[in-house]
């Protein structure tokens, strides 16, 4: 038994590892002294921090990805709970299609959905603005938000509703007060995913946006390709809190929904 | 907060003419016709999947009828959707919004009605009074007991005096003290409030206890309507015999008429029993007598027996008997009846009864 134990332990020990280390060793790399990347650094410093501040295009590049995730998550967030809507409470003819249409982002490779879009926009002329690249988010993130809301829904006791329109309240009421309600804890949690998502976001990006219209990973990944610098450890170890900081908003509203049920 | 019963009152409160719902090939109601009248307590009582529920969804509004009409206090409602029918309606899981406190779940169906607020707290506080919760306002339901819930759930169907209050086995998640408990408040909270009740349950001791008149459900058609002593005297199928009460059932052979009785031989020896249909000699019929019903002898007349059994109950005694052909039946005799007291395992008895309390069934 107590070798057991202690295997499992190993085990998962080196899987959290495993996980773990490229994020601290880019952590450390970002406080080094050294202009090179170097493991482990020669010395310590807040330097690259501080160049990330100084340097106009990546204060550029956070400002544009700011721009498109606010927009997308809230556009997402509510064409994600209509979808959502429809497609489980509705009467929708070609409901599984239309489903299986808003969720092929998830399984078609990103690369084929942006290549898609760059070309749709092209006859457009959304390559390069704001708009497009929103509606580019806005598809890729779609399927989080329809999959989330979805599964509350799907677990919402239908009767609630049939209580409510015996009670007196007309579809949009009950829908208002008592649908709503109960779905907020998921459409707020899809909501913070959207917005991390597309702040993540780098193929679309790549794709439909342009030289002045560059995100944080569009940045990090031209900069890797160029001049070389710890600069990249420093926006990334940033990107990592927002998104620790996301992750722990979201187990927060969790926690509360869970003392409601 | 007894207020005057609405509509007219002559007339009934809730009619259905041969109502049928379909699902798929199955026919969950099937030509349900009946009338409820104002003030009443109608409980609808039958098995797991007679029809029940569906029959109260379609009064409900929440399903449509394939055909049949359903008129609510004088009103056709067939087209109306169940926020414009002016019911109330309980259910089986309370359905009690989970994101409200107690209060705004009584004061729901108020506001859907533009009551003016102050007038609503009143009525919600006096609802909550009139279900023994006058403190819990303020606790959401998931802090509430179940028996506590349920209550909840009746004082939000009540607050607003629906014309009809509908009731899906409100009692059905509860144990088996605190469904007597809240039966007996039910049926006072209907005597005081006089409102008009469908009850459904499939627990034949709660619709007995609770019910003005019962309608027996079996697959998706009414057996029968009337009322508990009615049903449970006179039941006019065998499925209604073998559901409402314990009934001993009996094969016998039609022998001719004797008056308004019918003389039927049962293990050989003639007997009278009453019959719904005009038996033919020699047909074959079951007779449906109810333990209580079954007199003993030591001797004289009647059907002979072995006594099997004898169970001792308190207020009654319980005697399993057997017939020369094997088959048993049961029967009971309450404390104090001298008659069949002296008997003792492996006696021979006589088995009579009166022919008002057999009543013989086709087949
Ligand atoms: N939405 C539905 N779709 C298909 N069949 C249904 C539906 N609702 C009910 N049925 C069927 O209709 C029949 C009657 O169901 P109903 O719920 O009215 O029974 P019930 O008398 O209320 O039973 P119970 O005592 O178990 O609640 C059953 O055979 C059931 O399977
Ligand atoms: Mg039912």
């Amino acid at each position: 038994m107590g070798r057991w134990r202690l295997l499992r332990a190993l085990v998962c020990a080196l899987v959290g590892i495993y996980l773990v280390a490229p994020l601290v060793v880019v952590l450390i790399i970002s406080f080094s002294s050294a202009s090179f990347l170097r493991f482990p650094p020669p010395g310590y410093s807040l330097r690259w921090y501080e160049n990330l501040v100084r340097d106009p295009a990546w204060m550029d590049a956070v400002w544009v990805s700011i721009q498109i995730l606010v927009p997308t998550a809230l556009l997402s967030t509510a064409l994600g709970t209509a979808a959502a809507l429809a497609l489980i409470r509705g009467r929708l003819p070609g409901a599984g299609f239309v489903g299986a249409a808003l969720m092929a982002p998830l399984v078609v490779p990103s690369i084929i959905t942006s290549a898609g879009l760059y070309i749709a926009y092209r006859g457009l002329g959304l390559n390069g603005t704001l708009a497009g690249m929103v509606i580019g988010h806005v598809v890729v993130t779609l399927p989080c938000v329809i999959a989330t809301v979805g599964s509350a829904l799907r677990s919402l006791d239908p009767r609630l509703e049939a209580a409510a329109a015996t009670l007196g309240a007309t579809p949009a009421a009950a829908f208002r007060r008592i649908t709503l309600p109960l779905l907020a804890p998921a459409v707020l949690s899809s909501m913070l995913f959207a917005a991390v998502l597309s702040f993540d976001e780098l193929i679309v990006s790549l794709f439909v946006g342009s030289a002045r219209l560059r995100t944080v990973p569009v940045q990090m990944w031209s900069n890797i390709r160029g001049d070389f610098d710890p600069t990249v450890a420093a926006i990334a170890s940033l990107c990592f809190l927002v998104a620790l900081i996301a992750l722990a908003l979201e187990a927060l509203l969790r926690r509360r929904n869970g003392d409601r049920e | 907060m007894t207020l005057p019963a609405m509509g007219d009152p002559a007339g009934p409160i809730l009619e259905l003419r041969g109502i049928r719902k379909q699902y798929g090939r199955l026919a969950a109601v099937d030509d349900v016709s009946l009338e409820l009248r104002h003030g009443e307590f109608l409980t609808f009582l039958g098995p797991s999947g007679s029809g029940k529920t569906t029959t109260l969804m379609l009064v409900a509004g929440l399903q449509q009828p394939d055909s049949g009409r359903i008129i609510l206090a004088g009103k056709p409602v067939d087209r109306l959707p169940p926020y414009k029918r002016d019911i109330g309606m309980v259910f089986q899981h309370y359905a009690l919004f989970p994101h409200m406190t107690v209060r705004r779940n009584v004061a729901f169906p108020l506001e859907m009605r533009g009551t003016p607020r102050a007038e609503a707290e009143r009525l919600v506080s006096a609802a909550l009074a009139m279900v023994g919760l006058p403190d819990h306002g303020d606790r959401l339901p998931r802090q509430l007991s179940g028996g506590q819930q349920q209550r909840v759930a009746l004082a939000r169907a009540m607050v607003y005096r629906p014309a009809l209050l509908l009731m899906d086995e409100p009692l059905g998640a509860l144990d088996k003290a605190l469904r007597e408990g809240l039966q007996l408040e039910i049926k006072r909270l209907h005597r005081e409030q006089r409102m008009s009740v469908l009850y459904v349950t499939h627990d034949q001791a709660e619709a007995l206890t609770m019910s003005d008149r019962i309608a027996v459900f079996d697959e998706g058609r009414i057996q029968q309507i009337g009322t508990p002593s009615e049903l449970y005297e006179r039941p006019a199928t065998r499925f209604v015999a073998s559901f409402v009460g314990e009934t001993n059932f009996i094969p016998g052979t039609v022998l001719g008429r004797d008056g308004d009785a019918c003389r039927i031989a049962v293990a050989g020896v003639p007997m009278l029993a009453s019959d719904r249909f005009s038996a033919q000699p020699g047909t074959r019929v079951t007779l449906a007598i109810r333990p209580e019903r079954l007199r003993l002898s030591a001797a004289g007349e009647g059907v002979p027996a072995e006594l099997v059994d004898l169970i001792y109950l308190g207020n009654a005694r319980r005697y399993v008997l057997r017939l020369p052909d094997g088959t048993e039946w049961s029967a009971l005799l309450q404390a104090g009846m001298a008659d069949a007291a002296t008997l003792r395992h492996g006696d021979a008895v006589r088995l009579t009864w009166e022919a008002a309390h057999a009543t013989a069934f086709p087949g």
